[in-house]
């Protein structure tokens, strides 16, 4: 796609002297300053507090009265059984998330696609691009209002249908919640996540469609050797960049859907960073996780990117 | 039921609904399809009716559970109290106004990043870039900034919720290739050769012309203020600092076991927790639900430049 076109382009050399490009373009340089001094502010500023996970960091003391204690905090940190269920219950949900919520957008947008009525196409992609612009408060508690065991619709109506006798736990016991968990994620990105394929869709020759009617193919095999393979690179580029988020996960969505009873399977490496850093004070060790979160993350995308370049897809950076 | 028979009969008459794809017979597939998507859809809004429905009912239907989708014994008691009780409608207020702030400082950082990186002939401009881009694959983590966010004073501070989001590297990308895709170079050329200043040129020339990707580009950063509230729990302690979903999210956090909303003691003697409840996540959710279909398409057409630069 356009992606390709721009790594395509032919390197213009500058060959304007800096002095004189200055000359003609200070105002530019002026206007990047400013972004350029917000990110050195905010993000940049933050990266050598980085070095607090070579040692045992007590807030009291701060950078320069803590010791230095090499890679202690890590060897704790792969010691403790909390960062075990922490890893462990991120990594199993978010492959979940990605095994049930990535083809979802793209089953959506090849239905999408097919639909007959363009009134009823325009009025439900609508529909289904809202829960994208709710925040996870909002998600969270629609859904406690919907799945109470004693208070819920799902369960009222359940009951009075006569289905079951009890209310049904859903979102109060650790099987239950891991379902719904999944399922509300799912719906809240399915929709949105159209946009993109059906842009690429848009992109496919009609022409391709035309002839493969002509040579007598119905529409579940125009679907499967034409669209499919027309979105393929889209598809690649977007698994590359969900691989990236297998080690994290969103705190807010985690902890929208928090309760004692969950614990078990809700706490997350989010969770984790969050609770053991800002809650409890232990900062290296909150760091370290971290740290090492965000660097799997960028691992990942870096070898996803090589073995599809590998395939034959065109990759992502 | 009705509805979709009479779709199957309408469809039956079309004889090619969409011009290069027709078929001519209306199929079983149509139908399966049409149902699929109509269910989803329904997910999608049937809760939220609810939810309404119980906001707006008398509390003896509610704790007998006799409501579904249409309110029984009508009354707004429950939004009465969010008023007399006054903190939510603050948070509301407080929360427009940051969200305002922060969009206005937000377009302006990203216009000043996006307008100068998309001129080719910028020396630099891939160090530039370099510098602008780093951040969004790579940040230092909660604690790192949060005691960054101390030594700069910003702790418990309206202002950390403005500063540290207000440039966003994706929301440079997509204004950087509308304006490459969409901005003639002759245009600014030609203004150049009259003597215009760069300046001018953006103000004059540019920043009309971009009224599209403006608009997208400030619904993306309001709607993502408005929503995010992770920077409450890790930078606000007061109370009166706190954004309206964050409060939301807290009424819930301590209502998801107790089945309780917690307004104040005063609110609470009127309605019945439940319908209580019910009525401050409407009051939270109506502004979103009311903005929505008219932003809907601006959101769609910012996504889709941003979806081909990937």
């Amino acid at each position: 796609m356009a992606k390709s076109n721009a790594s395509a382009l032919p390197k213009v050399k500058n060959t304007m002297s800096w002095k004189n490009s200055f000359k003609r373009d200070w105002q530019l340089y002026l206007l990047l300053a400013f972004p350029v001094l917000m990110v050195i502010l905010f993000s940049y500023a933050a990266y050598p507090g980085l070095r607090m996970v070579f040692m045992d960091y007590k807030p009291a003391k701060g950078y320069d009265g803590s010791a230095w204690v090499g890679m202690e905090t890590f060897v704790k940190i792969f010691k403790d059984k909390d960062f075990h269920r922490a890893l462990r219950n991120s990594v199993v949900f978010n492959l979940l998330d990605l095994l049930i919520g990535f083809p979802m957008p793209i089953i959506l947008a090849l239905i999408l696609n097919e639909l007959r009525f363009p009134r009823f196409k325009k009025v439900s992609q609508t529909v289904l691009y809202l829960p994208h612009f709710l925040s996870w408060a909002v998600i969270g508690s629609v859904a406690y209002t919907m799945f109470r065991p004693s208070t819920g619709l799902a369960n009222i109506a359940l009951m009075n249908l006569g289905v079951i006798k009890e209310g049904i736990p859903f979102l109060t016991e650790k099987w239950h919640w891991a379902v719904s968990y999944l399922l509300i994620g799912v719906w809240q990105t399915m929709g949105w996540g159209t946009i993109i394929y059906l842009a690429a869709i848009t992109g496919i020759s009609g022409e391709l469609y035309e002839a493969a009617m002509i040579d007598g193919a119905n529409r579940w095999k125009r679907m499967w050797h034409i669209t499919l393979p027309g979105i393929k690179g889209t598809v690649v580029t977007m698994l590359i960049m969900n691989l990236g988020r297998i080690m994290g996960s969103n705190l807010e969505r985690l902890t929208a859907f928090e309760n004692s009873q969950v614990k078990d399977f809700q706490y997350q490496l989010a969770v984790y960073i969050y609770e053991k850093g800002l809650q409890n004070g232990k900062f290296s060790m909150s760091t370290a996780v971290n740290l090492f979160q965000s660097l799997v993350g960028v691992m990942l995308v870096l070898v996803a990117d090589r073995v599809a370049k590998k395939l034959g897809e065109e990759g992502l950076l | 039921m009705a509805k979709k028979s009479v779709e199957v009969v309408r469809g039956a008459e079309m004889s090619s609904p969409d011009g290069s794809r027709a078929i001519s017979r209306f199929r079983v597939s149509d139908l399966v399809m049409i149902i699929f998507v109509t269910v989803l859809c329904a997910t999608c809004v049937v809760p939220f009716l609810h939810v309404a429905a119980k906001s707006i009912s008398g509390d003896s239907y509610v704790i007998a559970k006799n409501i579904y989708f249409w309110p029984k014994g009508i009354n707004f008691e429950a939004y009465k109290s969010i008023f007399k009780d006054g903190t939510l409608v603050y948070a509301m207020g407080y929360s427009v106004v940051v969200t305002v702030i922060f969009t206005i400082l937000g377009l302006l950082v990203c216009t000043c990043a996006a307008y100068p990186l998309s001129k080719k002939r910028l020396k630099g401009k891939t160090f530039f870039t370099f510098i602008l881009m780093v951040p969004m694959y790579f940040t230092a983590g909660i604690i790192p900034s949060y005691l960054l966010m101390k030594d700069l004073n910003l702790l418990d501070n309206m202002w950390v919720l403005v500063w540290p989001l207000i440039y966003s590297p994706y929301n440079m990308l997509i204004m950087k290739t509308f304006l490459q895709s969409n901005i003639p170079d002759s245009l600014e050329e030609s203004a150049f050769l009259d003597g215009a200043s760069n300046i001018q040129i953006l103000t004059k020339i540019v920043v009309p012309l971009s009224k599209p990707i403006i608009a997208t580009l400030s619904l993306f950063y309001a709607v993502g203020r408005w929503n995010s509230y992770a920077d409450n729990m890790y930078y606000i302690k007061t109370d009166k600092l706190k954004l309206v979903n964050y409060k939301l999210y807290q009424m819930v956090a301590s209502a998801s076991e107790a089945q309780s909303a917690t307004l104040s003691e005063a609110a609470a003697v009127t309605s019945t927790p439940e319908v209580l409840q019910a009525a401050c996540i409407m009051f939270v959710t109506l502004p979103i639900i009311c903005l929505y279909p008219f932003a809907q398409k601006y959101f769609v057409k910012g996504a889709m430049i941003g979806a081909v630069k990937g």
